[in-house]
Order: C-alpha cells, then sequence, then structure tokens
C-alpha cells in the first residue's frame, strides 16, 4: 500500500516520472493488445500488401503482407519480455556479487570486483555475434537472453556494491553477526531489502541495454528473425528496402514504438533513482542543497 | 615502491584479466557449444551454387585443421592460444586466400580514427557544457539541452545512425552516407582524397557524438551540481575569485575525474556503437567486416575480429588508466 502511494506521489509531483510512466502504460497496453489480434503472429500474407496507414489497416501493412499494427502489437510484447527476461536473470548474479563484495569487503571484495570490471569493458557485441555465428539457426531468444543474462550484470553489481558498503557498518549488521546469523541470513533478510529500491531502478536500466542490444542484433539479422520483434520487423522491412520503395510506415511505426520504450524506461528509472537519492528530492522541493 | 608503479601495476593486471576473461568467453561460446563452427562455415559458403562432394569433404579436412577444432580438447586449447598469441587466424574465407589479418589490419585504422575523433569530441562537448549547465542552473538554452539529451541518450546507436541516413540520405542529401572516401581514379592531390575521408565520415562521427555528447552531459551536469555545495568553493565565491575560474579551475576540474573513470568503463559500449554506426554507413571498419564476415560465413574472421576487438578495448582502457594520475594526483600518495 506504500509503495502505492509513493507512485501516485510521484506521478503527481514529477513531470520526468509522470512522462515516463504514460510513455510504458501506452506501450504496455499495446503488447497486450495482441493477445486479441485478429492474425496469427507467424503468418505473411495475410493481407493485401504495401497498403499506406487507413482504415482497417491503421498502420498500414507491409510487403509480406502483414498487419503492421497487429504485427507491432507481437513484437513489442516479445521484445518487452526480452528484456525482463534479462533483467531479472542478470539481477540475481548481481545481487549475489554486489551484496556479497560490499558486505565481505577485502580480499573478496577485491576479486569480485575485478571480475566485475572485466565485463563491464569488455565489448559485447562481438561477443553476441560470435555467439549468433556459432549458434545459427538454433539460435532463440531463450538462449540469448541466458547469455546476455550473464554478461550484462556487471555495472550494477558495482552499484548495488556501493550501497551494500554502507550498510556493513550498521548498528543492526552488527546485531546479527552477534546473534549468530549466517552470512546468507544476514545479506537475504537484513541488507536485500535495503537495496531494493536500487535494484528496481537498475532493473529498467538493464531493461533498455538489453533491448537495445536486441534491437541492434535482430535489425542485422543476427537473432531468431521469424518470431517477431521490433529489431526483426525492421530487419524485414530492410530485406524489401522498405525505405526505397517508399513503405515508410513498415520502419516508421517501429522505430517510434522502440523510442517510446527507451525513452519511457529511462526517465522511470532517473526519477526513481532520483527519489531514493533524498539530496536530489529536496533541492526538487527548493529546500537548500 | 612508489605509489604510481604499484597503481600502473594493478591497472596492468586488470587489463591481462580482462583479456583472459574476454578470450575465454569467445573460447567457450566457438567450442563449449555443441555446434559445429566448421559445419556452419562450410553450410554457409556451399548455400550458394553447388560444389561438389570431394571439395566439401576436403574443405572440412583443412577447416578443421585451420580453426584448431581437431585433435583432443587441450590441444584444440593450446592451439587456440597459438593463433591469438601470433595474431594468425589463417586465411579469410571470404576474402581468400587474404589472411585474416591483413584484412583486419587494413580495418583498423577506419575504426580507431572514427572513435577517437567522435569519442574525444562527445566527451570534451559534453563535460564542457555540462559544466555550464550545471553552473548555471536557470539558463533557458541549457535547461532545453538537457531536456533533449535526457530523450537522445537513452536511443540506441542503431536507431539515430538510421534516422541520420534516411534524413541525409533521402530527405536532404547533402552528404555521403556511406563509405569511407570516394574512389579516386587518375591523378588527384592527397587533399582532396583527405577531404573526402573527412565529408565521409561527417555523418557516422556526427550519430556518435550526437548520442555520446548526452550521457557526459547528463553526467557533468549532476556532478558540478553536487561539487558547487561544497564549502570551498562557497569560500571561493566569498573570497571574491572570478566566477569563471572558479567554475573553470575549481568546480570542472574536480568534476572531471569520476568522468575519466567513465570514460573508461564507457568504451566497450562505445565501441559496439561504432560497429552499428559502421555497419549503416557503409564504412570500411572492423564493424562492417565484422558483420559481413558472419554474412559470408567466415569463421575466421570474426574469431579474429572478436579478439581484436577485446583486446583493443581493453589496451584503450589502460591508456586511460594509466594517464588518469595526471589528473588525480592523489593516487600516488596511496
Amino acid at each position: 500500500m506504500n509503495a502505492l502511494k509513493v507512485l501516485r506521489d510521484l506521478f503527481k509531483t514529477n513531470v520526468e516520472f509522470a512522462i515516463g510512466a504514460v510513455l510504458v502504460g501506452i506501450v504496455v497496453v499495446f503488447a497486450l493488445l495482441s493477445f486479441v489480434s485478429p492474425y496469427p503472429p507467424l503468418d505473411v500474407y495475410l493481407v493485401a500488401p504495401d497498403v499506406p496507414p487507413g482504415w482497417p489497416h491503421v498502420f498500414g501493412t507491409t510487403s509480406r503482407g502483414q498487419d503492421v499494427f497487429w504485427l507491432l502489437t507481437y513484437a513489442i510484447r516479445n521484445t518487452l519480455l526480452f528484456g525482463i527476461a534479462v533483467a531479472l536473470m542478470s539481477r540475481v548474479v548481481s545481487l549475489v556479487v554486489g551484496l556479497l563484495s560490499g558486505y565481505k569487503g577485502g580480499w573478496v571484495d577485491r576479486v569480485l570486483m575485478s571480475i566485475n570490471d572485466t565485463f563491464i569493458v569488455i565489448p559485447l557485441l562481438p561477443i553476441l555475434v560470435l555467439f549468433f555465428f556459432v549458434m545459427r539457426d538454433r539460435m532463440t531468444s531463450g538462449w540469448l537472453a541466458v547469455t546476455m543474462a550473464l554478461l550484462g550484470w556487471a555495472y550494477d553489481a558495482r552499484l548495488i556494491r556501493s550501497v551494500a558498503m554502507s550498510l556493513r557498518h550498521r548498528e543492526f549488521t552488527r546485531t546479527s553477526v552477534f546473534s549468530g546469523m549466517t552470512t546468507r541470513e544476514i545479506l537475504q533478510r537484513e541488507h536485500l531489502p535495503y537495496v531494493l529500491p536500487i535494484v528496481f531502478s537498475t532493473t529498467l536500466n538493464n531493461m533498455n541495454w538489453s533491448i537495445g542490444l536486441e534491437v541492434t542484433l535482430s535489425v542485422l539479422g543476427f537473432t531468431d528473425i521469424n518470431t517477431p520483434s521490433i529489431g526483426g520487423m525492421m530487419y524485414w522491412a530492410n530485406q524489401h528496402t522498405a525505405m526505397v520503395a517508399g513503405i515508410w510506415w513498415w520502419i516508421a511505426f517501429p522505430v517510434l514504438a522502440v523510442m517510446m520504450v527507451f525513452i519511457g524506461l529511462y526517465l522511470l528509472a532517473v526519477s526513481i533513482n532520483e527519489y531514493i537519492d533524498p539530496r536530489s528530492r529536496l533541492s526538487r522541493i527548493g529546500a537548500g542543497a | 615502491m612508489s605509489g604510481f608503479a604499484l597503481y600502473a601495476l594493478r591497472r596492468l593486471g586488470q587489463f591481462v584479466l580482462v583479456v583472459l576473461v574476454g578470450i575465454h568467453i569467445a573460447y567457450a561460446i566457438t567450442h563449449a557449444t555443441p555446434i559445429d563452427p566448421v559445419e556452419q562455415s562450410i553450410a554457409a559458403v556451399t548455400q550458394y551454387g553447388n560444389t561438389s562432394p570431394e571439395a566439401i569433404a576436403l574443405m572440412r579436412v583443412s577447416l578443421r585443421e585451420l580453426y584448431g577444432v581437431s585433435g583432443d580438447p587441450l590441444q584444440q586449447y593450446l592451439a587456440f592460444w597459438r593463433r591469438i598469441a601470433s595474431a594468425d587466424f589463417g586465411p579469410s574465407l571470404s576474402a581468400f586466400p587474404t589472411p585474416v589479418s591483413t584484412l583486419i589490419a587494413r580495418a583498423l585504422p577506419w575504426t580507431v580514427g572514427l572513435l577517437l575523433t567522435s569519442t574525444l569530441l562527445a566527451w570534451a562537448l559534453g563535460n564542457l557544457l555540462g559544466g555550464y549547465a550545471g553552473y548555471h542552473r536557470d539558463n533557458r538554452a541549457l535547461k532545453a539541452m538537457a531536456a533533449v539529451a535526457m530523450g537522445l541518450h537513452p536511443v540506441p546507436y542503431y536507431i539515430v545512425a538510421f534516422v541520420l541516413l534516411v534524413v541525409f540520405g533521402y530527405l536532404w542529401p547533402v552528404l555521403p552516407i556511406s563509405g569511407g572516401s570516394a574512389m579516386i581514379t587518375g591523378v588527384s592531390s592527397g587533399w582532396s582524397h583527405a577531404a573526402s575521408i573527412v565529408q565521409h565520415s561527417i555523418l557516422p562521427a556526427a550519430s556518435l557524438v550526437l548520442l555520446g555528447v548526452g550521457s557526459w552531459f547528463l553526467g557533468m551536469r549532476s556532478l558540478v551540481s553536487n561539487v558547487i555545495t561544497e564549502d570551498y568553493v562557497t569560500y571561493a565565491e566569498l573570497g571574491g575569485v572570478a566566477r569563471r575560474r572558479i567554475l573553470h579551475s575549481y568546480v570542472m576540474r574536480n568534476a572531471l575525474v569520476p568522468q575519466v573513470t567513465g570514460l573508461a568503463m564507457s568504451l566497450g559500449t562505445i565501441f559496439n556503437g561504432a560497429i552499428i554506426t559502421e555497419q549503416v554507413f557503409g564504412y570500411p571498419g572492423v564493424g562492417s567486416l565484422l558483420v559481413s564476415a558472419v554474412y559470408a560465413g567466415d569463421y575466421g574472421l570474426v574469431l579474429g575480429v572478436t579478439t581484436i576487438s577485446i583486446i583493443g578495448v581493453s589496451a584503450a582502457v589502460l591508456l586511460i588508466d594509466l594517464a588518469y594520475p595526471l589528473l588525480d594526483p592523489r593516487v600516488q600518495h596511496r
């Protein structure tokens, strides 16, 4: 109930949060519409090709005889689900690494952070391209999600660690240690609740990151391009040289949709971050620094 | 041991770790997955046209040797490292018989040039403007810029490059949208070639700068607005130090330190962006090379580009790290 109230207050007082929430809301509703789509997502040449936007094909149709509006609902749903899957899986790794590193300190911290920084620096795109090269036809979004989750946890682990480090010397941590709790219990029951808000905002950022990479890979044709996704739609549009042929709606609507996703998630993450950090909240109200 | 030597040694260790981990990931992907890269290459090569079964069998044997996927796991592992250590990834399949290393060496200067200019430009511009925006919080133009940066920042590289391509390719065709330089036939001066290179790099560089500037701008703005609340800034203001001097020498100088670390940490991401940008604009760098290698089923080239990217990016990070003590002298006394 408390969290709901916070969200309502944020919506009223924070413009960025309101815009982000509206954008993400529109996108989610759009994705939900896929459940009532009159067309099956994988079939092609269902409707007349290359029809410009109008009634009954609101966003027009593709050169492959698909309705852009309904195809886009599937594409957004898959893309969002992909982002959520990667974010949830990578949260596990970054939570374990971040909490452990922050709580233990010393050589555990040094070793974990060395590995962590390694994963931050490595250029992931060539590695993912190599992954596609090896997998080829067996590439599925599930495998891609697992791989990206295994590679994309490091940045957030560092953030979580910085919060966990401040918890280490707090009174309640010492009490838990003296009452005989194991490291695992302390991290799970005592520290986890404190880092949850920041985990939430990193989840949104991580979704943006993974969706961005997924769109990029699919535009190049380096994913399972037959399952509808936003990048996949752009891939097929490029294959049919939609821009040259003047079928602009095939490209414009997916681009518009993905921009809404990115800007929406980003604004949500930024404003929630700002809410977590009370200093910036004060400056918003105008009460000093 | 002096502070700097210890620091440098530690950074060097981190560099070695990055290269080791990166190359092991590449090894794991190519060797631990149940899919045989040799069969993949053969399938890709024989996809068009017909190749006789004898030729395919011959190709299989030579590819197995070439890619080091023959023999027991230990032999494979050692062969993998031997190839990387000698920078020899065999001949390219798609540009046979040019060695992969020659192809990469040809493409590398383009990528390095594009990345260096656009990253430095974006970083300098973003930090300067962000610094002003953090100091002059009420400036309308800077506020508008922050809003634009916020909207642009989360958009992926591909989209921005693509939008630029559409605008300058179809709507307002004034700039070359593909290639690295114009084909120059006959006698021409070096200057016109250089001018053509610059002209061709404008769009790819612009899309990289456009995306890069936003995050440096936002980062610097929040850093500066934190720094100006420090006591020493208030003291300097009370002491009558010129505001310009406070901003440049006291505030931005200190806020720049985390931004240098940020630059080192985001190099990998920037490199990812450059790959995409090159592909969109047909720029003859390693990004285009990588993508066309995948389409052509050229395993040696894909592996070569991946390895070089890992080493190149971590070497660049090492350079930034080694230059860091120049900006933050505290490192030497730790």
